[in-house]
């Protein structure tokens, strides 16, 4: 794949990737959430 | 296409005007710092991208961009599970899973350090001092791993010796970590982080530009894995696209279990503990800006350490294929011992026959290259080709590897240094105008990682040690405290100067790194997750498993982990010569610490903890609230 013939390496890639989309949709769909701005002690 | 060998009036006028803006910038953050918790951790305010990017401008350094870089230029792409690893446990699982208990716990118990963040939580002096102490005794080794990343690039870009470019960032470094707080420091964070992703862009298309295309530039890559250096295949290297060779109890895998529990684990799992990091969480109000750091945190990582690693492998085929070096012949030296591999008390020398080439026509040799081994060694490389040209002068082709062609002076020696690839590549590859880029990038990329690195160890010895040990007297002000931080940001770039002035080549900036990280992990870790996690952990069992991680980490490397075993000389003097206790079992000598040091850890952690009584309700309804 890309001129890079060993899996193990650009499985590596596609992970590194991926775990990027993941963070950009993880963003997206919580951009609004979790306003739970913050003791007696 | 060449890189200015000198620092002319352009490059001096944007380094001045980089610095005044930061200069700018630390000033308004020090504007703002009226409380311990505005120079802690930024009054609790910070804005999400602000976050995110002093997270990532604080994570990536140049040990990351220079010295990991240089190591997969030595060891190949395989380095890129670290880019994974960093994306998905060092944004996604640090961020995502460990944040906002950290944001929440870290408001709940009022803590403003990372060590007081776990003293507070098991309700003990004890975690916070060691925790302290291990953060101020150890992390100006990782600072010496950054501040050698910078000074080797301004060492090859800019002809200035290695001492005196030591000097001068660390001159620059110390004045800048000392003005202000963490407010400073990540309004400054955001801009050279915003540098960093400009600069590490622009050189991951110059690169394929150079090599004529993305395929094409992997194919030439993968076609020249005959080229690898023969100790390296030895070890296990089966070219730059391709993971070493898997398997144990033969020396042929070490070089297997150097990427992957060195350079991968060691750093991957080490950053969820990295203090300076952890104390980021703390800075946001709500969990809606940890969520919206994420995408920014991911794109960032994804940007620096996935460049730099792709880059630092390509430099290979640009080395053996594209490189072309006009210019005269200054001088020959036609027998060199050239370093290759270098320990306490012995040293592995290659015979070659050097070239030094005056590139400017101005008399000075600008760059030192190897023209050809010398004997036995002839046969471990393929000789530069030389052509003359009617005008006199000559083109050089190298036909190097990055590892060759990081040819270094040390002293009255010559070294091959891989901390010198990457300066070396993008002062050979890149045009002029990048060099400054890359310079400001680097500028960029250390002053950030270690603004941050010296506010940690300055609060540690500060807040979390003195402030425990010698409580302020009545009537005694804040400043005593602020003074003792001060004091101790200076002794730790002292130590960190020193360090860095001694230890050179080896690609000591990737291991001193993964040092670091990996005695974080196996100290911190498992008290920092069952500590928001595990509401059965208790203060003996956290303590148990400080004190089981930090002691096995340290005697892994003292006695064990043959690099750093050799260099220190205990076990040499011990067993007679050997590097490692180990030395006469394959592979062991090579693994981490962290790969025996966490699982133990975290073992002692739960065993101790339940064995010992709960902590009580009241404390624990402090820490998490109902």
């Amino acid at each position: 794949m890309f001129g890079i013939e060993d899996p193990c390496v650009w499985m590596a890639y596609l992970l590194s990737v991926a775990s990027t989309i993941l963070c950009i949709i993880y963003g997206a769909i919580n951009w609004n959430r979790g306003d739970d701005t913050v003791f007696q002690w | 296409m060449i890189l200015a060998q000198t620092l002319g009036p352009l490059e001096i006028i944007l380094v001045v005007a980089y610095l005044a803006v930061v200069g700018y910038l630390g000033w308004l953050g020090y504007r703002h710092t009226h409380t311990a918790t505005d120079y802690m951790i930024a009054g609790r305010k910070a804005h999400p991208f602000v976050m995110a990017m002093s997270y990532g401008a604080t994570f990536i350094s140049t040990s990351a961009v220079v010295g990991f870089g240089g190591v997969a230029g030595l060891f190949g792409m395989g380095l890129l599970w670290l880019t994974f690893l960093n994306i998905f446990a060092g944004i996604f699982i640090a961020m995502v899973v460990l944040g906002n208990p950290t944001r929440r716990m870290g408001h709940r118990l009022d803590a403003h350090t990372f060590p007081e963040l776990l003293g507070r939580r098991f309700n003990s002096r004890f975690i916070q001092v060691f925790a302290g102490l291990i953060i101020f005794v150890f992390m100006p080794v990782y600072a010496a791993a950054v501040i050698i990343g910078g000074t080797e690039f301004i060492t090859a870009a800019f002809r200035i010796d290695y001492n005196v470019a030591l000097l001068v960032l660390s001159a620059i470094v110390a004045v800048y970590v000392l003005a202000g707080g963490l407010k400073g420091v990540m309004y400054t964070d955001a801009l050279q982080g915003t540098i960093m992703f400009l600069g590490m862009a622009t050189l991951l298309i110059g690169t394929y530009v150079s090599l004529g295309g993305v395929v094409r530039g992997h194919t030439e890559l993968t076609e020249m894995g005959s080229q690898v250096f023969a100790g390296f295949r030895g070890m296990g290297h089966r070219g730059w696209t391709s993971m070493p060779e898997f398997g144990w109890g033969e020396t042929k895998y070490n070089l297997w279990w150097i990427v992957v529990s060195t350079m991968v684990l060691g750093v991957g799992i080490g950053v969820l503990a990295q203090p300076q990091l952890v104390v980021r969480f703390m800075t946001v109000k709500s969990k809606r800006e940890l969520n919206r750091a994420v995408p920014t945190g991911g794109f960032f990582i994804l940007m620096m350490t996935g460049v730099a690693f792709t880059v630092g492998a390509l430099s290979n085929a640009y080395f053996y294929q594209h490189e072309r070096i006009v210019g005269r012949i200054a001088s020959v030296t036609e027998q060199a011992e050239v370093i290759v591999k270098k320990e306490r008390d012995a040293e592995t020398r290659l015979s070659c026959r050097l070239l030094h080439v005056d590139r400017n026509g101005d008399g000075e040799v600008d760059i030192n290259l190897i023209a050809a081994g010398l004997g036995n060694h002839a046969k471990l490389m393929p000789a530069a080709e030389v052509t003359e040209l009617p005008d006199g002068r000559v083109e050089i082709r190298p036909r190097a590897t990055s590892f060759t062609r990081a040819l270094v002076r040390k002293g009255d020696a010559w070294m091959l240094n891989p901390d010198s690839i990457i300066p070396t590549f993008v002062t050979s590859a890149m045009p002029r105008w990048f060099g400054i880029v890359f310079l400001l990038t680097l500028l960029a990329a250390a002053m950030s990682t270690i603004s941050s690195q010296f506010h940690t160890v300055g609060t540690a010895i500060g807040r979390d040690v003195y402030a425990q040990i010698v409580p302020l007297r009545e009537g005694a002000s804040s400043q005593q405290g602020t003074h003792v931080v001060r004091v101790g940001m200076i002794f730790g770039i002292i130590i960190a100067v020193i360090f860095a002035y001694y230890a050179r080549g080896g690609y000591i900036i990737a291991r001193a790194t993964a040092i670091f990280f990996g005695l974080c992990a196996a100290a911190f870790l498992p008290s920092l997750v069952g500590g928001l996690f595990w509401k059965r952990i208790t203060k003996a069992g956290a303590i148990a498993s400080m004190i089981t991680g930090s002691a096995v980490s340290t005697f892994w490397v003292v006695f064990v982990k043959a690099s750093e075993a050799g260099a220190i000389g205990l076990v040499p003097k011990l067993t007679g010569g050997k590097s490692s206790l180990l030395a006469d079992y394959p592979n062991w000598p090579v693994v981490e610490p962290i790969l025996i040091a966490l699982p133990l850890s975290a073992l002692v952690a739960i065993v101790v903890s339940l064995a010992t009584r709960p902590p009580a309700k009241s404390h624990l309804y402090k820490c998490f609230g109902s």
